[in-house]
């Protein structure tokens, strides 16, 4: 009897196991079935390097270059602010921060975690986005600008726990040594702390990344939508999941525009897939 | 055990809703933003009227309302554009039959900051506008500022109606587009908040949402022509050159609970209701 259980629950769990599986692939193939089909009306290269997305137009003009360098310019931007202020952060909670900062510092950080993003986007949209029309003079607060700094809260907190925890898996000898070796507390922690969890802080990083690239409501709300090659940081740009987003309740199902929107899908999921994969890397170098 | 006895309730919770949602006393009415205010309270009213009966309202924009009604998934689609061909043939490949009722009309208002000393264009300048040719303000007597253009998101039936009309000129086989630095926001509501804070934006939006924080710009056919304010008198004498028509779809002619429900809207109450949400009616 107690085997018989044994043997049920044991079969169940596979079948979990292979379920999450299974509807990955099955979401994946759906994506390439639907996504490829554009490729019928617009070449690959003219796809991804073509300058204009007139999606609604008649011939559209399906050009998701503008969309990519969007969002690739607003990731970059969340990643110069978030990185060095999340790793930071990490730092001084592991090493430096006394037990009852260190504890008030998390809570505050899963808080952060836990705002959802179209409130982020909101708050962003009433208090961020006139302040970077008046600092900088520009026509229009929507800017990637806006979008990077409202990511940038995004990624921090994932950026900070998995960099913290990386620091704290440091062998204790490390540091012990470095203090006998009679080095200081900033030495320690710049030529030994930090070197010893690169692995885990670039990896920490990837995955703060790998969620910037996904979001979607907040840069929808803050960063304009003009889908413009963007030549600076200060105009407003169009990312792949706004235009996904915006433009899915529209697109007649079967048209060219609905199958595009697919294969913005394929390029997302493509970028997404690689920054999972570096962060996935850099996780297993450092259990070697 | 108690437990479980709460699963068994939540589940017959669901079932039953789920059973609701099907309920033969109840409509789902979806799609263009702009009719959503319109549509709730044609709602509101109906139903103090009718207790018995139940009416949901959603938005999403016309193309949404009109996939919804394809699909089965609502009984009444609301749109504020033409249904496409491509549309019809998809609906007719799933035995919908769309049949068209107009409800009412709307103006749409061309805003801009209440700063800017720009008041009145005529259709032509506001092509050139949207379309990039015209890029400052200088060029139309206002200050030396570069004009943000803000626009809705193309599931919008506005932004499809204002390049066909404004952009195009009503002329079915135009090319122009709205220039590529158009700031495409999710909502009207959006484009009236950032009309009311930067004086160097110009957007659009149905009339309704014209409040004293954005300055309506008054329109003009051409240089000849008179220039028209957008209010609910101009339009509905003919006079304000930016107005559509608004309409709902149903599958087939409407039948049963549908039939009273578009009956009202048509009614003389239900067409108070519209001059009341800030459109304009059909009939007086």
């Amino acid at each position: 009897m107690r085997k018989l259980k044994e043997l049920v629950i044991e079969k169940l769990i596979l079948i979990c196991g292979l379920a999450s599986i299974f509807f990955v692939a099955l979401i994946f193939l759906f994506l390439l079935k639907e996504g490829f089909a554009v490729f019928k009306a617009v070449n690959p290269f003219n796809f991804l390097f073509g300058k204009s997305w007139y999606p609604i137009s008649d011939p559209p003009q399906l050009g998701i270059l503008p969309l990519i360098l969007g969002s690739l310019l607003v990731t970059l931007g969340a990643a110069v602010i978030s990185i060095p202020i999340g790793v930071a952060c990490a730092v001084y909670i592991a090493e430096v921060a006394p037990a009852k900062t260190k504890e008030a510092l998390k809570a505050g950080i899963e808080l952060l975690a836990a705002i959802p993003s179209v409130v982020l986007g909101f708050i962003g949209m009433v208090t961020l986005v006139p302040l970077v029309k008046s600092v900088f003079h520009i026509p229009t607060g929507l800017t990637a600008l806006s979008g990077s700094i409202m990511l940038a809260f995004m990624a921090m907190p994932t950026i900070v726990s998995i960099a913290e925890d990386a620091l704290y898996s440091v062998p204790k000898s490390y540091k012990e040594g470095a203090f006998a070796l009679g080095a200081t507390h900033w030495q320690t922690i710049r030529r030994v702390m930090l070197p010893a969890a690169s692995s885990g802080i670039l990896a920490a990083v990837m995955l703060g990344l790998g969620r910037v690239i996904g979001e979607t409501m907040a840069v929808m709300m803050i960063t304009g939508n003009a889908a413009v090659i963007p030549r600076s940081i200060l105009q407003p740009v169009r990312t792949l999941t706004a235009t996904i987003a915006a433009e899915m309740g529209e697109a007649v199902v079967g048209s060219e525009h609905y199958f595009a929107l697919f294969a913005v899908g394929i390029v997302l999921f493509i970028i997404s897939f690689a920054v999972n994969v570096t962060a996935d890397l850099f996780l297993h170098k450092k259990e070697r | 055990m108690f437990k479980k006895w709460l699963v068994v309730l939540i589940a017959v919770t669901f079932a039953a809703s789920a059973f609701a949602a099907k309920d033969k006393n109840s409509i789902q009415v979806k799609g263009s933003d702009t009719m959503v205010n319109l549509s709730q309270a044609w709602t509101e009213k109906y139903m103090e009227e009718n207790p018995g009966d139940f009416v949901a309202v959603t938005g999403g924009g016309s193309g949404t309302g009109f996939s919804s009604l394809i699909s089965g998934a609502c009984d009444i689609a609301n749109s504020s554009r033409n249904i496409k061909d491509k549309e019809i043939a998809l609906a007719r490949g799933k035995g919908i039959n769309p049949y068209e009722i107009k409800v009412g009309l709307d103006g749409l208002g061309v805003v801009v900051n209440t700063k800017n000393s720009v008041g009145k264009l005529t259709m032509q300048q506001l092509a050139d506008i949207f379309t990039g040719k015209i890029s400052n303000w200088k060029e139309l007597g206002g200050k030396d500022e570069r004009i943000v253009l803000l626009s809705r998101e193309v599931n919008s039936g506005t932004h499809v109606y204002f390049k066909e009309h404004v952009l195009r000129k009503g002329s079915p086989d135009g090319k122009e587009e709205f220039a590529q630095n158009a700031l495409l926001l999710p909502s009207s509501q959006a484009i009236a908040d950032e009309a009311a804070g930067n004086p160097a934006a110009i957007g659009y939006y149905g009339m309704g949402y014209i409040s004293p924080k954005q300055k309506p710009v008054a329109i003009a056919r051409d240089e000849k022509s008179e220039y028209v304010e957008p209010t609910i008198d101009n339009v509905l004498s003919g006079k304000y050159p930016i107005s559509r028509p608004l309409f709902i779809y149903t599958n087939g002619e409407p039948k049963g609970l549908v039939k009273k429900f578009v009956d009202f809207i048509l009614s003389k109450e239900g067409q108070e209701i519209v001059l009341k949400t800030d459109f304009v009616p059909i009939k007086r």
